[in-house]
């Protein structure tokens, strides 16, 4: 089973839940797609073995087949090719890497090279495969790292992703073809306005999904309603504790320091599990 | 005029609510709230919309099935997943770039432009607001968030006002970059945990690499002293001065519950350490 | 010789538009019959590649050098390819960079003038 960990907003606690999820279960992945600002090894600390550099296609010029024709350059809608005095100049930060150009150079000129942009690790700790991607600094294009990271999916165990926050093309990628969606929220309007937003993109993916309230007793009570007219379900309640902020702060989980939690964690998966069917 | 930006590299540091409070502390500002991908700002700032605007941005591919002779070209050379099996198209999975368009021998695919979003011209309790809302799904280029610290600018530059004070995006990608190259100052709101400082290191290189002036406020530092000792060397260590540690406290939250901003709401020690950290910044910037 | 001016509005009187790739218009000024033409800089709005867009359209003009203020590496890159010399720095109104480019008081850029994305986020 495929769960993914998201929120509309960011610093709610998603990689709270999915890191301490994680270590309340038997025969695990945890997958962090937050590849701009990954930060659940800091909890798990894993030993890592693998490294995978994530590369995609930029295309190359050769100037001896080129003319100068141009039609690379009017097949490219991002602006990656410039064609100037019969020469041809690749701007591969900007290229997407959807194969235009080469396929409709007609003097085949064009191949496609590897370029990298980010890498995947892979550790373990105890009874958890981890696996995280980072964004190379500089780089726009989230998406085939998170890619990456997902294609090490082990359908075998339970996979928990940690999804990166908001709404756009990054989260999507994470949240594609998951069993089940967590979203994680806090009750005060911040985490409300964004919640609604995010709650809109798991229904428009079609993926069964449920809320998790953490701080649960800082806010108001719209969150709550918010739920109910919804028909939401809300899957946990997490109060706000000094004790759970400094554990985390230190960088360690929670039930680690506080095992009660880990049969809450057991229950919240129960719970998924039974409303997956 | 002096551009601010208020930004954190992770997201719940309380970069919304120290730009909540500067927008009641300073005078004669313009607003704008660049987290164009989950807007918050405006649940402090209660807007009253002037002008709305459609933003679009990119094209999608759309199919027109009278055309469509099912050859499955459009399928083939899709590196996105975004051709369905009935050769309609996926718009959240479609990223524009047209191959399938080009490459249909029916000319059945058509590259329709995007509204991705819309923005906003709104008036505040404290003065003029400029906000957007990126659809759902949408690329999140900058492009937007470029709009609208251009729209604020030059709203600020008519009125002759002294400040333009941004509400950064959370991470390092395109729109932190377009929140942030220019302004004279990028104020990161760091939270005293190793996840926070983990992120915030990632930042600040962003904005060092744009040549960007940078300076730290911790938010929240008494849930951690270690780390914020950690934090101060730090900063220290690389040049970067500290404008002020905030005490964390329920009251924030009450404020942001009851649509303020803690200036407003209460006179605590947050309230006059956000106080204590404008004036100095102010003094800093406009001196 | 034709040399393109990154401008604020579409005539002489314009400022020097300190941006490149995502300046409003260019003025088009033909030294030699002193007739100038604007042209509207269609890639200001372009999410990404605008400076490659703006000096590919300006490369395919027949355009001899370029002032503007500042100038980014892709930009750069695209205009020294077309052999198009370039000089930045320039401020003032678009009259007063003609003269001085020809009175010769302005000198050639070597290296961009800023980072990429500088024209992003300002007026």
């Amino acid at each position: 089973m495929i769960i993914s960990v998201a929120s509309g907003k960011g610093g709610t606690g998603k990689t709270t839940v999915a890191v301490n999820l994680a270590l309340s279960l038997k025969n695990v992945q945890l997958l962090d797609c937050d590849v701009e600002e990954p930060n659940s090894h800091i909890f798990i600390k894993p030993v890592f073995g693998r490294k995978d550099t994530v590369f995609i296609p930029v295309p190359r010029v050769d100037q001896k087949k080129c003319d100068g024709c141009g039609r690379c350059k009017e097949v490219c809608v991002y602006n990656a090719i410039a064609v100037t005095r019969k020469k041809v100049l690749i701007f591969p930060e900007l290229c997407h890497g959807c194969g235009s150009c080469a396929y409709f150079c007609p003097h085949d000129a064009i191949k496609e090279e590897n370029r990298e942009i980010g890498v995947v690790e892979i550790g373990r700790k105890d009874g958890i495969q981890f696996i995280h991607g980072k964004l190379n600094i500089g780089e726009m294009m989230a998406p085939p790292v998170i890619k990456a990271v997902k294609n090490n999916v082990d359908k075998k165990k339970t996979v928990i992703i940690d999804v990166p926050p908001g709404t756009s093309c990054p989260v999507i990628t994470a949240i594609k073809d998951t069993d089940f969606v967590i979203l994680v929220t806090e009750p005060t309007p911040f985490g409300l306005n964004d919640l609604s937003l995010a709650v809109e993109v798991v229904r428009k993916l079609k993926i069964p999904f449920g809320i998790i309230i953490n701080r649960s007793d800082l806010g108001n009570k719209k969150t709550d309603e918010y739920c109910t007219r919804e028909n939401i379900p809300i899957l946990m309640r997490i109060p706000f504790s000094k004790k759970i902020a400094e554990i985390y702060s230190r960088g360690d989980p929670i039930v680690g320091t506080l095992p009660e939690y880990k049969e809450k964690f057991q229950r919240l998966f129960k719970k998924i599990k039974k409303s997956c069917g | 005029m002096k551009e601010i930006v208020i930004i954190s590299g992770k997201g719940g540091t309380g970069k919304t609510v120290v730009t909540g409070a500067f927008a009641a502390l300073a005078r004669d500002k313009v607003i704008a709230d660049c987290d164009v991908d989950a807007a918050d700002l405006h649940l402090l700032l209660d807007p009253k919309i002037e002008k709305s605007h459609i933003f679009k941005s990119g094209v999608t591919a759309f199919t027109h099935k009278k055309y469509c002779e099912g050859c499955g070209a459009c399928s083939i050379v899709c590196r996105f997943e975004a051709v369905r099996e009935d050769f309609s198209i996926d718009p959240i999975s479609c990223e524009g770039c047209a191959f399938c368009s080009f490459i249909c021998p029916q000319n059945a695919i058509e590259m329709k432009v995007n509204t991705s979003g819309k923005w906003f011209i709104s008036q505040t309790r404290f003065g003029p607001l400029v906000h957007a809302r990126l659809g759902i799904a949408e690329e999140n280029s900058g492009k937007l968030v470029s709009l609208v610290r251009q729209k604020a600018k030059e709203i600020a530059e008519e009125k002759g006002c002294r400040w333009v004070i941004i509400d950064g995006s959370p991470g390092i990608g395109c729109p932190v970059i377009a929140s942030i190259t220019g302004v004279d100052c990028a104020v990161v709101v760091i939270e005293p945990t190793l996840s926070g400082l983990h992120d915030a290191e990632r930042v600040i290189d962003v904005a060092r690499h744009f040549n960007v002036p940078v300076k730290v406020i911790i938010n929240k530092y008494d849930l951690n002293c270690d780390i914020t000792e950690k934090i101060e060397r730090w900063s220290k260590d690389r040049n970067i001065q500290v404008l002020g540690k905030v005490v964390f406290s329920k009251t924030v939250v009450e404020s942001v519950v009851e649509g303020k901003t803690i200036i407003e709401y209460s006179n605590n020690k947050v309230t006059k350490t956000l106080s204590d950290i404008w004036k100095s910044l102010e003094k800093e910037l406009a001196g | 010789m034709k040399v393109a001016v990154s401008s604020g509005g579409t005539t002489l009187e314009s400022n020097v538009d300190p941006r490149f790739g995502r300046c409003a218009n260019y003025i088009i000024y033909d030294t030699e019959s002193d007739d100038y033409k604007h042209v509207e800089n269609k890639s200001s709005q372009a999410s990404g590649g605008a400076g490659i867009q703006a000096a590919q359209m300006i490369s395919d003009m027949d355009v001899g050098s370029v002032i503007t203020g500042n100038i980014g590496p892709n930009a750069f890159r695209v205009l020294s390819a077309a052999s198009i010399k370039i000089y930045s720095g320039a401020t003032g109104s678009v009259k007063d960079a003609i003269e001085k480019f020809k009175k010769g008081e302005y000198k050639q850029t070597a290296a961009p003038d800023v980072g990429s994305h500088f024209g992003m986020g300002r007026k």
